[in-house]
């Protein structure tokens, strides 16, 4: 029997009039791979966003575990697991590479706070950060400045950040989202690597990715959800072929 | 916490790749402080004056440079270091180390109290709030006349010798040796805090807050504790300027300190620690030669220097000299 690793219940958020989440019902199951997709202005980052905590839902509920982390902090939720990438980089371009990965580690350690042990002196932060940028292939780029790094190896730090939390759940918004196909296959190549423990949930417009990575798939037009089902239900849909996948997917 | 793009913070010390040991030329600048010492002791008030002026402005530095602070409020502490000193000099103990304990204590809460209030908020409001609270200590300072002598400042101050042994005298001796030690040890401390994990988080504070959030930091929590932090470093330098002037003028509180200290800083470079040490440095020394040639028209060439570092050299003299330094390794 599955467990779920993260859940909505009649989930809600209204900016005025407007109406940009309604009514979600969402189940991620532990480990499984599942994605989100619809048509830009769908919610979907407005969704994650309310997973993660950066915007406050205007009603209904989420579970992590099983347990209601509704009304938590975005500190609270990555320490009981949940890691978030972001669409457009936010990452901390005049560090470096290596630091960029090292402070979310220190905070998951519980080291951050630290004020008179130097930083370098962490070996635990420092060897698993290292550790973790070598298994990306980002080793030789750990001691440069993070501005100075390709745009697709900036993507890969995006993932690197993340999984240094070592997440019980992963939200991946658009990784591969600007990247040269030339460059993207790097980026897959990742994510198909990714543990399998994790629970991942994934945004994505590139629907061969979607469909090669997904078991699920979880279709949101207008704020609700419009289908869930396997890859194969979702291509032979009616309703997502004539909002979102057009005939070429069909 | 963006910083304000004047500020140009392109490479600071510190973070998990640093080598946090004392490079040879961080002791330059001691070696020349204690140079001065022996060789220009016509210069030793002026001297104490730039050297506790370095430490305000390296309290400064931590929150603006390291954490992305932006303010022109820095004096409430420096000034409520200077007074709480002054006046616990002239009605209660003149023991030195004491006015400091006290006046580090007091700036420090007051900064703690204050940066969980105004630490909230975020950019031009941030900065109207940090000039907002030095403005209501000023007026305190200038309506409370019993105990600070209003305008016409607090006189009449007389510190015992430091230890029983060292008087303050007019020619400086004690002060400029007594400024250098507080200063060593304040730099001491700060250089700690930005090569240790509170330190580089703090950096990523400042490069991006958002990301910061998502990996479960603290921020707020992390930004008040630096402000307090900062706050009594700067008190500490407000009482070593009234234990070495034996006088607290409403200066200490003023706005325009606060800007000049903004503009040393950004003289000398935001975020690399020694820009707090060459700032105020050529600051002070233009201003000492300019106000000689020029005592009308000294801050016109001021603003002049300030504006060709802005332009031409947004990370100080400092950035210069990194940027020098790149282009000949490059050729």
């Amino acid at each position: 029997m599955s467990t779920i690793a993260l859940q909505t219940s009649r989930l809600c958020k209204s900016f005025g009039a407007l109406t940009v989440a309604d009514n979600i019902e969402f189940r991620l199951e532990a480990g499984a791979r599942h994605a989100l997709i619809g048509p830009n202005g769908a919610g979907k980052t407005t969704f994650v966003n309310m997973l993660t905590g950066r915007i406050q839902p205007s009603s209904g509920s989420i579970t992590l575990g099983g347990v209601d982390i509704t009304r938590a902090a975005q500190g609270e939720r990555v320490k009981r697991g949940l890691g978030r990438t972001f669409q457009i980089n936010t990452l901390f371009r005049n560090l470096t590479v290596l630091d960029n990965v090292a402070l979310g580690i220190a905070e998951r350690v519980g080291v951050s706070a630290g004020m008179f042990r130097p930083a370098a002196a962490q070996r635990v932060v420092v060897d698993e950060s290292r550790a973790l940028l070598s298994s990306l292939g980002l080793a030789d780029d750990a001691d440069q400045q993070l501005a100075g790094l390709p745009y697709g190896k900036q993507r890969l730090v995006e993932i690197a950040i993340a999984l240094g939390l070592k997440p019980k759940v992963l939200l991946l918004d658009e990784p591969a989202a600007g990247v040269p196909s030339l460059e993207s296959h790097r980026i897959f190549e990742v994510l198909d690597g990714l543990p399998k423990e994790i629970a991942i949930l994934i945004i994505e417009h590139d629907m061969d990715l979607v469909f090669r990575f997904a078991q699920r798939i979880t279709v949101l037009a207008q704020g609700a959800v419009l289908a869930e089902g396997t890859p194969q239900q979702i291509r032979t849909d009616e309703r997502v072929r004539q909002v979102y996948l057009g005939e070429e997917h069909g | 916490m963006a910083t304000p793009s004047i500020v140009a913070i392109t490479a600071h010390a510190g973070g998990y790749g640093a080598d946090a040991r004392i490079k040879w030329t961080e002791w330059l600048p001691w070696i020349a402080a204690i140079a001065v010492y022996f060789f220009a002791p016509s210069y030793l008030p002026l001297g104490s004056y730039i050297l506790i002026l370095i430490l305000f402005a390296l309290s400064l530095d931590l929150i603006l440079g390291y954490a992305g602070i932006i303010t022109l409020g820095h004096t409430a502490y420096f000034g409520l270091g200077a007074y709480v000193a002054g006046i616990l000099a002239k009605f209660g103990t003149a023991d030195p180390l004491i006015g400091l304990v006290v006046a580090a204590v007091a700036a420090g809460v007051f900064g703690l109290i204050t940066g969980a209030i105004i630490l909230r908020t975020h950019g031009l409001t941030l900065l109207m709030l940090t000039l907002a609270i030095t403005s209501i200590c000023y007026e305190i300072a200038n309506k409370a006349t019993d105990w600070t002598g209003g305008a016409d400042g607090l006189s009449g101050i007389s510190m015992n010798a430091l230890f029983g042994q060292f008087k303050f005298d007019m020619f400086g001796n004690t002060a400029y040796l007594y400024s250098l030690v507080l200063l060593f040890v304040g730099w001491w401390l700060i250089r700690r805090i930005i090569y240790s994990p509170f330190g580089a988080s703090l950096a990523g504070v400042r490069e991006n807050a958002v990301r910061m959030h998502a990996v479960g930091a603290p921020v707020y929590r992390r930004l008040v504790t630096v402000y307090g932090i900062s706050a009594a470093i700067a008190g500490v330098a407000g009482a070593a300027l009234t234990h070495t002037t034996q006088f607290v003028g409403l200066k200490v509180l003023g706005f325009e300190l606060s800007g000049d200290l903004l503009v040393m800083l950004i003289l000398g470079g935001v975020g690399r620690l020694y820009g707090a040490f060459i700032g105020p440095l050529i600051y002070l020394l233009a201003q000492d030669a300019l106000a000689k040639q020029y005592p009308e028209y000294w801050y016109f060439w001021i603003g002049a220097l300030l504006v060709v570092i802005v332009m031409f050299a947004p990370g100080g003299v400092l950035g210069l000299i990194d940027s020098i330094r790149a282009r000949f390794r490059k050729s």
